[in-house]
């Protein structure tokens, strides 16, 4: 079924403004969806993507601007209202409540529920929408027990269990394994071809190529256009994106690796829920060097890198830092030498979303002489050091003092980045570095850290993007349930195929031998 | 025409509910206090005028109400500062018996006839007394994760009875014919009073307390660090904060704060140590806390607040023969409101008339500016 091109939109937005304290996040934009569409909102960080579907949704009341649904108009005071109205949203970083099962989240906040739940019912909802849309889940799993894609399988569900016929995806592939990926997109696909219409923001131009019937592009918070996918390409996308031509390729030099910097042998560690997460991790990352991380998310990657900064215990095993142990020392110690670490969970770790810019800039320096004397902060400093970290790093915010949970989801990221590059330090861990990153911004942090690798730094990279991780690495340790399956010297020449089933589980040898010789991707 | 109401969460407080929300919240609870009055058999309005006039309205009033205030004020930056970092000292009552009970096992076994030296050893033992008696629920919180909320309420108890132990027991007065209280204390284990009135050098602290946490939260690495804990003790763990030092720390300093503040009314205002002394400090003082918003400065500012209402219930006892639980009614209501007040500072509610709904573009949002 093919009922775009002549068919009424489903929901229909024209001329939303919305402006906060000091930025205007959306200004004139008409935006609609059709049914039986993909409609992909593409921009830059802060280009008002998120608020623009958040007044969709309900969360937000536009300053001026008329919403209507089949010709009415229409006003949402808030998400309820929104849903009832048949449309849904999965957040870029939404949330369910881990202590509680699938089917007690997918009910969560329904009016109209009988006290006594019924729960029989509840659950055959849930397993025929989940066989219908390919979203499989167990409707008994606390949520605690599943890992992000699965999640987000969750909150998708919740969506179509509220009958949503418009969904919003806001950067769900962000957090997605390139297969979890291809999985949502089969769900999407199926969503469409029964009429439903989907918004999907991404800041990845192929699936953007890929899924989508039409785009629409924003620059700060303006609409550009609203081009059909078929008649475009990445490049011309990009250009109406930032304005101006852009170039994709990045440039590696040829580097001789210096002496170790990290050195880890044997290193065990326990994940949150006490079972193993890293078993017998030995490698070491040198000066000059980057050493990729490949593997599903959830594989120990996170929990090694906690152990190299003094996060997480490690059970047995030693990590040596320039030849000094430093096994089970505490954070500050690895921080004070000069390891600065990026996690995945921007929000939970990286930041305090209700402090300010400046005070979540000096997060980890608060200390520094620099900015701090005789046990008194000088703030003056601060607001100054903070203010080139936002220059450099190109983050849009209203001002230093805005608190960090107002940034968009890309400037947020930003700002972290720029504060764990700063300050020289010997070893970078960053943990999925360009997730929710704009193309210019992914392009710009892929540099840095080419940067700092030839300033002498070592880097170790955790990515999903098998792409990243092949253009950046100098060599690449690949991960699956906890334990390193071996290190490529050379994974610019590994077939693709190899690193696949090393990241299932097949030791490199055989991974090796059973894949055939021929180099790069096939 | 069907109406219909809508509660819906707040993104940005704007800044004029920030004050508003406190004086609504004020008034509310007084006004549902007037009701309650009203059911008790007197009249609201000579009730309010007469705790106005007893605590406001004469220099002795006044003077009373500052007395309060200054036990008020100091336990609620005792209890502020624990607060911050989201942990519930609440045990700021029992922390002042011990620094009560410190102070006077200071002034019957290290006795020194000097006003100076017995303040510094008075000082000094009723804050490390405080001190421990909270750090002990800080460990078992940072060390176990054992609810300090339990901990500190229950040692409350635990130092009442060790207070009634010793004033019933070794401690006890021969000369007060049968009374549970020690003996008087000498001169030079009293604070000087002022001005003729029962106001004591104890003021001094009450205010230099709030001045010097306010700066310390405010412009201090420590003070940077404990609002980081407060906020996300996650990311505080990443930035290579000691979160179980601290916790234990800032319990101790609580906890000293709080000890002080019972040494203060043992020997500014009592002169001795009996049985039931604090009446409730440590209890109102969350509220005083809560009423300030945690903001140092203000505590001064609703210490002296409560302090009129303490003075004007005390008043109102005697003269319209109210009992004294129903000034605890009105300061429960007041705690009640201010909480209550903190639902709207989040969240909005809108009044909306059903069927037809309006178009966006007439509700012009103006709560985001
Ligand atoms: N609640 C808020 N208060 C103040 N400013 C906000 C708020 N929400 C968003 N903004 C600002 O509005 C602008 C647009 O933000 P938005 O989140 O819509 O960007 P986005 O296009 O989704 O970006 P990203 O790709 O980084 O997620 C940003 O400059 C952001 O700082
Ligand atoms: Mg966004």
């Amino acid at each position: 079924m093919d009922a775009r091109a002549p068919s009424k939109p489903l929901v229909r937005m024209e001329k939303i403004t919305k402006r906060f304290t000091g930025v205007t996040a959306n200004l004139d934009v008409d935006f609609d969806v059709r049914p039986g569409e993909v409609h992909a909102l593409l921009g830059e960080n802060g280009a008002g993507k998120s608020t623009l579907m958040n007044i969709l949704y309900g969360l937000y009341r536009p300053d001026s601007g008329v919403l209507t649904i089949e010709g009415k108009d229409v006003s949402f005071s808030s998400p309820r209202d929104a849903i009832a109205s048949g449309i849904g949203m999965v957040h870029q970083h939404f949330m369910l409540i881990p202590s509680q099962t699938v089917w007690e989240n997918m009910i969560l906040g329904l009016e109209g529920l009988s006290s006594v739940l019924p729960k029989r019912a509840i659950r055959e909802r849930i397993l025929e929408l989940s066989s219908r849309y390919g979203l499989s889940v167990d409707p008994d799993a606390k949520i605690w027990q599943l890992s992000i894609g699965e999640q987000q399988r969750v909150a998708i569900l919740q969506m179509l269990y509220r009958r949503a016929k418009i969904l919003v995806l806001d950067e769900p592939t962000a957090v997605l394994t390139p297969q979890e990926a291809e999985h949502l997109f089969v769900t999407v696909r199926q969503m469409t071809s029964e009429g439903h219409g989907i918004v999907f923001i991404s800041h990845k131009m192929d699936e953007v190529m890929g899924l989508s019937h039409r785009v629409t592009i924003l620059r700060k918070g303006r609409l550009v256009g609203t081009v059909d996918t078929a008649s475009t390409t990445k490049e011309k996308l990009a250009e109406m994106m930032i304005g101006q031509k852009m170039i994709f390729s990045i440039e590696k030099k040829e580097l001789q690796p210096g002496k170790p910097v990290i050195e880890c042998a044997s290193v065990c560690a326990l994940g949150d829920r006490g079972i193993p997460a890293v078993s017998r991790a030995t490698f070491m990352i040198r000066e000059q060097e980057i050493l990729g991380v490949a593997g599903v998310a959830g594989n120990g990657q996170q929990e090694l890198c906690e152990t190299l900064v003094g996060l997480r215990k490690v059970e047995s095993g030693a990590i040596r830092v320039n030849n000094e142990e430093l096994t089970n020392s505490i954070p500050k110690t690895f921080i004070d030498k000069g390891i600065h670490y990026i996690p995945a969970d921007r929000k939970g770790t990286g930041l305090v979303p209700n402090m300010n810019v400046s005070e979540n800039s000096i997060l980890k320096r608060y200390w520094s002489r620099a900015v701090s004397k005789k046990g008194f902060i000088d703030w003056k400093e601060v607001f100054s050091f903070a203010r080139g970290l936002v220059s450099r790093y190109n983050v849009s915010t209203p001002s230093m003092e805005t608190p960090v949970r107002n940034l968009s989801g890309g400037n947020l990221q930003k700002l972290m980045l720029g504060r764990e590059l700063s300050d020289s330090p010997i070893a970078i861990l960053a943990v999925h570095p360009t997730w929710g990153l704009d193309v210019a911004a992914t392009k710009f942090v892929r540099e840095q850290l080419l940067a700092a690798r030839e300033a002498g730094c070592a880097v170790l990279l955790v990515s999903e993007d098998l792409d990243e991780l092949l253009a950046m690495s100098d060599r690449l340790a690949v991960m699956c349930k906890g334990e390193i399956m071996g290190i490529l010297d050379s994974p610019a020449e590994t077939p693709v195929e190899a690193i696949g089933l090393m990241m299932a589980g097949t030791p490199a040898e055989e991974a090796l031998a059973s894949a055939p010789r021929g180099g790069g991707k096939s | 025409m069907k109406l219909s109401i809508k509660v819906e969460p707040r993104l940005e407080t704007p800044r004029m509910l920030g004050i508003a929300i406190p004086v609504i919240s004020l008034a509310a609870a007084l006004l549902s206090g007037a009701v309650f009055l009203f059911f008790m058999g007197v009249s609201p309005f000579q009730a309010y005028s007469t705790i106005i006039r007893s605590s406001l309205g004469d220099a002795y009033g006044l003077s009373e109400t500052v007395v309060k205030a200054i036990p008020l004020a100091m336990a609620a930056i005792a209890v502020m500062l624990s607060f911050t970092m989201l942990i519930w000292n609440i045990g700021a009552e029992g922390q002042i018996f011990m620094g009560a009970i410190a102070a006077a096992a200071a002034v019957r076994y290290l006795f020194v006839d000097n006003h100076l030296a017995m303040f510094a050893i008075m000082f000094a033992a009723a804050g490390i007394a405080g001190g421990i008696w909270a750090a002990i629920a800080g460990y078992f919180r940072a060390r176990w994760s054992v609810n300090e909320i339990i901990t500190t309420l229950m040692l409350n108890y635990v130092a009442m009875n060790l207070l009634n132990y010793f004033v019933y027991g070794p401690w006890r007065d021969p000369a007060s014919l049968g009374f549970p209280m020690t003996a008087p204390f000498p001169d030079a284990a009293r604070l000087p009073s002022f001005w003729g009135t029962r106001i004591h050098a104890g003021l001094f602290l009450a205010i230099l307390f709030p001045l010097i946490f306010w700066v310390i939260l405010r412009f201090t690495r420590w003070g940077y660090e404990i609002r980081v804990m407060g906020e996300n003790p996650k990311a505080a763990g990443f930035a290579g904060m000691s979160y179980i030092k601290n916790v234990v720390f800032v319990m101790f300093l609580s906890g000293a704060i709080a000890g002080i503040a019972g040494m203060c009314e043992l020997s500014g205002l009592q002169g001795r140590l009996q049985h039931g002394f604090s009446g409730g400090y440590g209890y109102t003082a969350i509220i005083v806390a809560w009423l300030a918003r945690l903001h140092p400065i203000a505590i001064i500012l609703v210490s002296f607040l409560m302090g009129v209402l303490l003075v004007g219930g005390e008043t109102l006892q005697i003269v319209m023969r109210l009992p004294l639980s129903s000034m605890l009614v009105l300061q429960g209501l007041i705690l009640f409101f201010v909480l209550g007040g903190e639902f709207f500072r989040k969240f909005r509610i809108r009044i909306l008339s059903g069927g037809a709904t309006p178009p966006i573009a007439t509700t012009s949002a103006k709560e985001e500016k």
